[in-house]
């Protein structure tokens, strides 16, 4: 099936969302949209999906316009799209789920599941997905949730697949398996358009990259384009995708975790005796998959989490037990994972989000008077400083782009002395070019003299940032390696292997890039 | 990227303009989303609510009007004396309720050219100081539903304290206005203290706390500590001469020194809020309790304090009635003062001076209401229908943007809104 999308326009208002987009996607190709957050794509794939309306232009499939006025319309035409947050319901099982929305029944209003799981087999043997159509849901790790998801399209027909941005929440493995999954498809004569703003991936899967910025193609790239090529075309300027960091000169082990464990509620064990040191001007990077303990460990630090036992010492000076306030008066910064949620207040304006702990200092406050002025002069300062994007230091910090959020939150952190700085996710749905400007801005806290803790789950930035790397996996370290460690020895240890024979396997295979 | 998360950072620089990204994902759940955008709406909805309720009130006090029922029984021959009785039935009333409560222009004398005008102030006190109390716990997340019992409990302690004590003039009035803050700010206290320690829900608890008020203050004026001597009925005895409020424009007028304390009590509310550490807590507890307890505030400490001190405000309401207009400790000592402090706070989008504008307003459709009851026929339960129907569709804003054809905020224009795409894995 050929898929034409001609002179797509899509305005929100006086926005410009997607500016007379032309895109064909040929059988049997991997069509690659790369673009940076908020650039249009997924407004695009929405358009293709049916859930907007193109405000112009039209769509073909085999050269007839088609018009699509839902979802079930571009299902009925054999477009199928898996969503980067899965769209199952946890507790049914996986024939259940994909069955939902065209069930049949037997007599007597029973639902007939037999023939969907019939179907669910014949597809899983087809492309060796593995699938059990009586499994829960819930019970599936995340690579298997999506393949699931992938299943649901092809029962109903799909020729044309629509993954959007679906390697986001996978293992470096399951990312592998996803991409030799897509092959199979392309070879059978599906065709899929990927969305990603990871070049490697990008690169690694397509038959034709289309880039877009701003709403707009700006070009097409053949997979064999450089990544430093693409990333510019992406950005719109030329990129230094390598931060040239100078060597770490680490000096004194200030900051101490000793047999640290956090519980949850439910007393499990989520960060399951943690003993670490960091040093004066070093990187350490926590990598991992998400959700293997990486926000306990650090709230715990900050004094978040209720349930923690064990020591944490900075300075020679207990954390464990004490307020976060007196924690951040220690010096501590912090730059939570998900800034929207505990990083910023959105309908604070932007200078009040500049000192939103530090509100009650002497140069913010005399007593319980706080001083605008002050504020304000501060806002100024680190606007021009960070080079945040915002309209004024009083526009609502919820309206400001991710990247330029995150330069409020990283500002706040990063403007007072510190003896520890911690960053979650710093640069999670930021722009290349921010990303690069904050990656500078936290080796030059390193270069400080200050130990610094980065938690990622983007393998790209730990080994871009890190000095040395500790692998989280259920609450416990695989190890801590030096940071020139290969991407496949980190691959293994996110699996669950344990550092020394995650280094002796990779010595095995030796040179796969991937 | 979800349909829905790219609706909240849309492309490009011309981002940082489009509101639709203002309803970012800090909001914990939708309920408070709701509230937040009822509590603190635009400006100019909350006008025109004001307008649409009184052209529908208008319609009301015309169709129930016994001119225009004989004059509709002909409608077919004459239709202007139908339209024309509808008119006068509907502007007579609205010129009483003027009348009744900004200036009396068929008065004599000065006094009784002013004297509805103050009689708004008046009423418009305790509404002011209550609605401020509601309005500043809804800065800190919390939605008082409990101003009601706070009044009342605010009107005890200030009462007890202004007929048993008998002190020197000013010390007397300073020790019964403290006696009815701190009431108040202990009732709600209470509130914040189980929502912080035990994460009870505020409007379950605020109502309760409601019933256990009233009837606490029924048992009260049934015990003799609180009643007259030598009397069984449920009324206290008349406060001291040294524990109410003075007169503000000498005895022609009811309008007392409460007034200006609530006057006070706005200017301290802003300040609060605006210029000072605990209130930058507050609104950072009340706006993501998450990112304020990464920023090292306290939460917990924050509903306690805001909950204090929204007791402490309707406990100025409770000095108001006690101390200003009742002088005596009655179980109607609140009326529905507590209630309708919602709506003010409301009305005035939970921001001080739209409270204190919000408060002159309903205090003026009280005040009216009386003298277009008496002088019309038209009965005051008009004015409550108003009163409700202003809070409609306050809380409905999609509503009054339709009938005025008024923008959507964040215009995005047809087919802006992604049709759900949680429906995709159903729909086949």
């Amino acid at each position: 099936m050929k898929l034409e999308l001609i002179g797509i326009t899509k305005r929100f208002g006086s926005l410009v969302a997607n500016d007379h987009i032309d895109l064909v996607v040929e059988p049997g190709q991997v069509h690659s949209l790369l673009g940076e957050n908020g650039a249009g794509k997924s407004t695009l794939m929405n358009v293709l999906y049916g859930l907007y309306d193109p405000t112009e232009g039209e769509i073909r499939v085999d050269d007839e316009p088609v018009v699509f006025k839902g979802p079930a319309d571009a299902m009925a035409a054999g477009i199928g799209m898996v969503h980067q947050h899965f769209m199952l319901v946890p507790v049914f099982t996986v024939a259940e789920n994909v069955a939902l929305g065209n069930e049949t029944t037997k007599a007597g209003g029973l639902l007939n599941l037999s023939r969907t799981r019939e179907r669910i087999r014949e597809i899983s043997d087809q492309y060796g997905f593995d699938v059990d159509p009586d499994a829960v849901v819930e019970d599936l790790p995340v690579g298997v949730q999506q393949r699931v998801e992938i299943i649901k399209a092809l029962v109903r027909d799909a020729e044309v697949l629509i993954l959007d941005e679906p390697t986001a929440v996978l293992t470096p493995r399951e990312t592998d398996e996803l991409l030799g999954i897509m092959g199979q498809l392309t070879a059978d004569g599906k065709s899929i358009v990927f969305i990603s703003h990871k070049l490697r991936e990008v690169k690694a899967v397509s038959d034709v990259i289309t880039v877009i910025r701003r709403g707009k193609v700006v070009g097409t790239a053949e997979p064999s384009a450089s990544t430093t090529e693409l990333a510019s075309l992406m950005v719109g300027r030329s990129v230094s995708l390598t931060l040239d960091k100078a060597p770490a000169t680490p000096g004194e082990a200030s900051f101490r975790v000793h047999e640290l464990v956090v519980q949850a509620a439910n007393g499990q064990r989520v960060v399951d005796g943690l003993s670490f040191e960091v040093s004066r001007g070093e990187i350490l990077a926590v990598a991992g998959v998400q959700g293997n303990g990486q926000t306990e460990l650090t709230e715990a630090i900050l004094g978040l989490q209720d349930h923690v036992s064990g020591s944490i010492t900075l300075d020679g000076v207990e954390l464990v037990g004490r307020s976060v306030k007196d924690i951040i008066r220690a010096g501590v910064g912090f730059v939570p994972e998900d800034r929207s949620v505990e990083g910023l207040v959105g309908s604070f304006t932007v200078a009040e989000n500049l000192v939103l702990n530090r509100y009650d200092d002497a140069a913010f406050a005399r007593g319980l008077s706080m001083s605008p002025a002050a504020i304000r002069t501060n806002a100024e300062e680190k606007i021009e400083e960070f080079d945040i994007r915002t309209q004024s230091a009083s526009s609502a910090a919820g309206t400001l782009s991710g990247g330029n959020q995150q330069k409020v939150v990283m500002a706040r952190e990063l403007s007072r002395p510190l003896k520890l700085f911690i960053a979650s996710q710093p640069t999670r749905g930021v722009d290349v070019g921010s990303i690069e400007f904050l990656h500078r801005r936290i080796v030059a806290e390193r270069d400080g003299g200050t130990p610094v803790i980065i938690v990622s789950t983007e393998l790209d930035e730990v080994l871009e940032l890190a000095d040395r790397i500790a692998v989280l996996y259920r609450g416990r370290f695989m190890g801590i390696v030096p940071g020139t460690v290969s991407r496949d020895v980190l691959g293994l240890m996110m699996a669950g292997m344990p550092a020394d024979e995650a280094l002796a396997q990779a010595d095995d295979i030796e040179g796969g890039d991937l | 990227m979800s349909p829905q998360e790219e609706n909240q950072v849309p492309p490009g620089p011309e981002a940082s303009t489009a509101p639709t990204a203002t309803t970012g994902p800090e909001a914990p759940t939708s309920e408070q989303t709701l509230l937040q955008r009822i509590m603190t709406g635009n400006a100019l909805v909350a006008f025109l609510s004001v307008v649409l309720s009184l052209i529908l009130g208008g319609l009301l006090i015309a169709v129930t009007d016994p001119a225009v029922g004989r004059a509709s029984s002909y409608f077919f021959t004459r239709p202007q004396d139908t339209l024309g009785a509808a008119w006068s039935a509907a502007s007579n009333a609205y010129i009483a309720l003027f009348q009744g409560s900004v200036i009396n222009v068929r008065g004599t004398t000065f006094t009784s050219v002013i004297y509805p005008l103050t009689q708004t102030l008046t009423v418009a006190t305790p509404l002011i100081c209550a609605g401020l109390g509601v309005a500043l716990a809804f800065r800190a997340g919390l939605f008082n539903i409990g101003a009601q019992g706070q009044i009342l409990i605010g009107a005890t302690f200030a009462a007890w304290v202004g007929f048993t004590l008998h002190l020197p003039a000013g010390l007397h009035l300073l020790l019964v206005v403290l006696a009815g803050m701190v009431g108040g700010a202990v009732w709600a206290g209470l509130v914040g203290l189980l929502k912080a320690r035990t994460g009870a829900h505020e409007v379950i608890l605020t109502i309760m706390f409601n019933y256990i008020a009233t009837n606490l203050v029924l048992y009260f004026l049934s015990t003799p500590a609180f009643q007259r001597p030598g009397s069984t009925n449920p009324i206290s005895p008349q406060l001291d001469d040294t524990a109410v409020y003075p007169l503000l424009l000498g005895p022609a007028f009811r309008l007392h020194w409460g007034f200006v304390v609530a006057v006070v009590a706005t200017v301290f509310v802003w300040w609060l809020l605006n210029r000072s550490t605990v209130g930058f807590e507050l609104r950072a507890v009340g706006a993501n309790p998450s990112a304020a307890r990464t920023a090292g505030i306290s939460v917990s400490k924050g509903y306690i304090l805001a909950m204090a001190i929204a007791g402490a405000l309707a406990g100025l309401a409770g000095v108001a009635q006690v101390s200003g207009t009742e002088q005596v400790l009655t179980s109607g000592v609140a009326a529905s003062f507590g209630f309708d402090a919602i709506t003010v706070a409301l009305l005035g989008r939970s921001s001080p001076w739209g409270t204190f504008a919000a408060g002159i307003l309903f205090g003026a459709f009280r005040a009216g209401g009386v003298t277009m009851q008496a002088s019309t026929g038209t009965s005051i339960d008009i004015v409550l229908v108003v009163q409700s129907l202003i809070v409609l569709f306050i809380a409905a804003p999609p509503l009054v943007r339709a009938l005025f054809r008024l923008p959507v905020p964040g215009a995005a224009g047809r087919g802006s809104t992604p049709r759900t795409p949680v429906s995709t894995g159903a729909a086949a």
